[in-house]
């Protein structure tokens, strides 16, 4: 296992021998990392590796399913989420999932600013739409549906939808947003969009995102980290991860030698 | 939930209480049932229930067998199929009321007819009349459920038969049937659940009649029309208690019948 | 099975040797009495298949065409006459059914959506499986009996017949229709809304209330629509809770008629007037009836939602 500390960032997020499972067995062993701010880590591996269950653990949905065990601990900003309410973790980090689910009962300004009205939170007319105009912009879906805000999100394509999606993360200001393979479910042009969409979140917001597509991690990420079986193998800014690993089994891996 | 279920069946025990010390074991097993002598047995309305349900199934397995199959193998899809299935929904639909109503006009006199015609005593009502009307009214529920057992049964296991040169009828007759036999049984089960509880129906057109008799063209008594005919004038503790009695007794038959038709249904769907 | 079906058309279909190749596909008489008796059996599915929906066909003619017949103003609004006089109308009995209805749905459509929800969730758990054996053995008690248990727990303690008595009895037969199909459109949902919901950070309950139920809104509509139907139509657990009543009733606390036992009561009468309320007391009710069940099939095909 690799040193993870990386230097000069500032660490917004970091592991320290976590371990989670099901049934009473593990798979995330150990894994300490770190997170730097306002950058955007990619977590890659081959299926199975455990790199979902793993980020899962970081907004705490990994211990709603059943069965689930998680040890060790994640700092936010030096405060173990373990140790505060679940739900108050999860408002501060935000997450995309691999196939895009508006709520399809909602409008699609009401989804975006979903995460303050289902929490009961009282926000006025006007701060309702500055942050629905504001979020729809930045994820550049404010010109494609400023006319129709007010329709069902289900009508939009599978690209359009999963932006709607990050804008309804996003919405929630939140200091790190978890993005589970995106773009696994879309099509070529779709996640094109959605990795310029990225790029150009970096530097503004703290991005981890979990992805197989080995080329995708090396074209948007700045740091990388490798999962295998569940360990962190290694973990270092991107541009040297992919040209000199440190690491006999990441070599292997961005050669293709297993899937 | 089930604290409510308990909580009738409870009530159910408690309520038929005098009439279980009144009568004792003998309740289910004597045929005497008169209010003025309080002397109340069961046995005749088991009787007519079960005749009255097995009669009625006999008819109905047939019925919802051929509408099953007309559903399930020939007409999956289609405009004809829509449209038997719109009507094998409305049947179900049906309140019983409606059924006993159109029993009591029609097919009374029409057995009366044949009654007279067979030179019997041309009473109209009576178990025969009623089991067949019965019949009518459980059939959609064991046509819905032996319709989705025959679409179960996997494609390419009667691809196989065609393709050795059966007729479609020998395929569904020698393979799809077979296979589906159990859910289609499961069905002909929960049918039965639903028959042993009939009331409106059967009340029209049974006659009321509290005797045993093995001459179906007769009127006798099923335990639920004996209910609906007595209990809002039954006087004294013991005759009400008695017919609580009956109810419980109904309870229990037709939840053990349910359970039953259950298991099997569910144990088709999980071999599938 | 393959192999019964080549031993039933004749051993060895697979081996080539022409007296026996003969004897598999069978001679030419076989064949066309094996086509012909194909034939009969489509037949004969088909002519039994419509003799089972004969009643249907039965029913929707005459009583459309004798009950239609009686409606008219004074019939839906008038209060049924003594007997031997003509006219009157079932006024009472459509207002004693709505009041049943509304009654049993105050009760009922509550319970059994909350019933629900919670087999969804923890349909697995141990109470969870024994609360289903109790709903859907619920769901299978006659429901005379279940009016004898109404009876026993309002008409005896009240002292009376009452509308209220009719409504609790209607409810236990609503229950179970209402929780097992709420429980059905829940189970349909996507886990992925959950999750996106959970992930925002909304508690459980806001999850359940505010994003999976009126994702699920249609199915429990449909379930309390079609509950409703079968309870409308319900007459035995009637005939000892609400009893029915010749006047015009919106006190709860007393006897009330209704529809269905209306019908009962005038058709086993020996009164023609009498039976011509019933003709038409029967086409109001299904009327109803079957316009529930269409408005359910409406909801259904345009409200449902996809994912």
């Amino acid at each position: 296992m690799e040193d993870s500390v990386l230097t000069t960032e500032k660490i917004i997020l970091e592991t320290r021998n976590l371990s989670a499972g099901f049934d009473g067995k593990d798979v995330v062993k150990g894994v300490s990392f770190t997170v730097p701010e306002r950058r955007v880590t990619a977590i890659m591996g081959p299926s199975g590796c455990g790199k979902t269950t793993f980020m899962r653990c970081i907004n705490r949905m990994h211990e709603l399913a059943p069965n689930a065990q998680v040890s060790g601990e994640v700092l936010l900003d030096g405060e173990d989420v373990y140790r505060i309410n679940p739900i108050l973790v999860r408002r501060r980090i935000g997450m995309v999932f691999q196939r895009p689910n508006p709520f399809p009962t909602m409008s699609i300004y009401d989804n975006v600013v979903a995460g303050y009205t289902l929490n009961g939170a009282r926000v006025d007319r006007a701060e309702r739409d500055q942050i629905v105009e504001e979020t729809l912009r930045r994820v550049t879906l404010w010109d494609e549906v400023k006319d129709a805000l007010y329709r069902r999100g289900t009508f939009l394509s599978g690209g359009q939808q999963q932006r709607l999606c990050i804008a309804r993360a996003l919405a929630m200001k939140p200091e790190i947003l978890l993005l589970d393979e995106p773009t696994s479910a879309l099509d070529p042009k779709a996640t094109a969009a959605i990795e310029e969409l990225i790029v150009s979140l970096k530097g503004s917001v703290t991005i981890v995102q979990v992805t197989h597509n080995i080329p995708q991690a090396a074209r948007i990420s700045d740091y990388t980290a490798f999962i295998h079986l569940g360990e962190l193998v290694e973990i270092g800014p991107t541009n040297k991860l992919f040209t000199v690993p440190k690491d006999k089994r990441t070599e292997e891996y961005l050669s293709g030698k297993f899937g | 939930m089930s604290v409510l279920l308990i909580a009738i069946l409870l009530s159910l025990v408690l309520s038929s209480r005098p009439a279980l010390v009144a009568n004792g074991f003998r309740f289910l097993t004597g045929s005497e049932w008169d209010p003025v002598t309080n002397s109340f047995h069961a046995l005749p309305f088991v009787f007519g229930t079960l005749v009255t349900s097995v009669i009625a199934l006999a008819i109905a397995t047939v019925l919802s067998l051929a509408l099953a199959i007309l559903m399930g193998e020939y007409f999956r899809t289609g405009a004809f199929a829509s449209i038997m299935r719109t009507a094998v929904e409305l049947l179900a639909g049906i309140p019983s009321i409606v059924y006993g109503f159109i029993g009591l006009f029609f097919l009374v006199p029409a057995v009366r007819v044949i009654q007279i015609a067979l030179g019997v005593p041309p009473f109209g009502v009576g178990i025969l009349t009623s089991s067949i009307l019965l019949a009518f009214m459980v059939l959609p529920y064991s046509a819905s459920i032996g319709r989705e057992m025959l679409m179960l049964v996997p494609a390419d296991l009667k691809e196989a038969a065609l393709s050795l040169g059966s007729t479609r009828s020998e395929m569904v007759w020698k393979v799809s049937l077979p296979f589906s036999r159990s859910g289609i049984m499961g069905g002909i089960f929960l049918s039965l659940g639903r028959a042993l509880g009939e009331t409106m129906a059967v009340t029209m057109v049974i006659g009321n009649s509290n005797s045993i008799t093995l001459n179906l063209l007769s009127p006798g008594n099923t335990m639920a029309s004996l209910i609906a005919n007595e209990f809002s004038e039954a006087q004294g503790a013991v005759y009400l208690a008695s017919l609580i009695e009956i109810a419980l007794l109904l309870f229990v038959i037709s939840t053990v019948i349910n359970i039953l038709g259950k298991m099997v249904i569910n144990r088709m769907v999980e071999t599938t | 099975m393959a192999g019964d079906l080549a031993r039933a058309q004749g051993e060895g279909a697979m081996q080539t040797r022409p007296s026996v190749k003969r004897k598999a596909q069978g001679t030419d008489a076989e064949l066309r009495g094996r086509l012909r008796g194909d034939k009969a059996f489509l037949g004969g599915v088909l002519a039994i298949s419509l003799i089972a929906t004969l009643p249907l066909v039965l029913i929707l003619v005459f009583i459309i065409v004798r009950g239609a017949s009686s409606i008219n103003w004074q019939f839906l609004t008038e209060l049924p006459k003594p007997m031997g006089e003509a006219g009157g109308g079932i006024s009472n009995a459509i207002v004693g059914t709505l009041i049943l209805i509304v009654l049993a749905s105050v009760i009922s459509i509550p319970l059994g959506i909350l019933a629900g929800i919670f087999l969804s969730e923890s349909g697995k758990s141990g109470l969870g499986r024994l609360t289903r054996l109790s709903v859907e053995t619920l769901m299978g008690v006659p429901s005379i009996v279940i009016g004898i248990v109404a009876y026993v727990w309002v008409v005896r303690t009240m002292g009376h017949f009452s509308a209220l008595s009719g409504g609790v009895a209607l409810a236990m037969i609503m229950l179970p229709v209402i929780t097992l199909s709420t429980e059905e459109t829940l189970l349909l949902i996507p886990v992925s809304l959950r999750e996106a919901a959970l992930a925002l950070g909304v508690s459980y309950p806001r999850t359940v209330m505010k994003v999976i139920l009126p994702a699920g809104a249609s199915g429990v509509i449909t379930g309390t629509l079609l509950g409703v139907a079968r309870a409308a139509g319900e007459t035995a657990p009637l005939l000892f809770t609400s009893f029915g009543s010749p006047y015009m009733e919106y006190n709860i606390l007393k006897p009330v008629a209704s529809l269905p036992q209306t019908i009962f009561f005038y058709a086993t009468s020996p009164y023609p007037e009498w039976q011509t309320l019933a003709w038409g007391a029967s086409f109001v009710l299904l009327v109803i009836v079957l316009a529930l069940n269409l408005v359910t099939k409406l909801v259904t095909s345009r409200w449902k939602i996809q994912f």
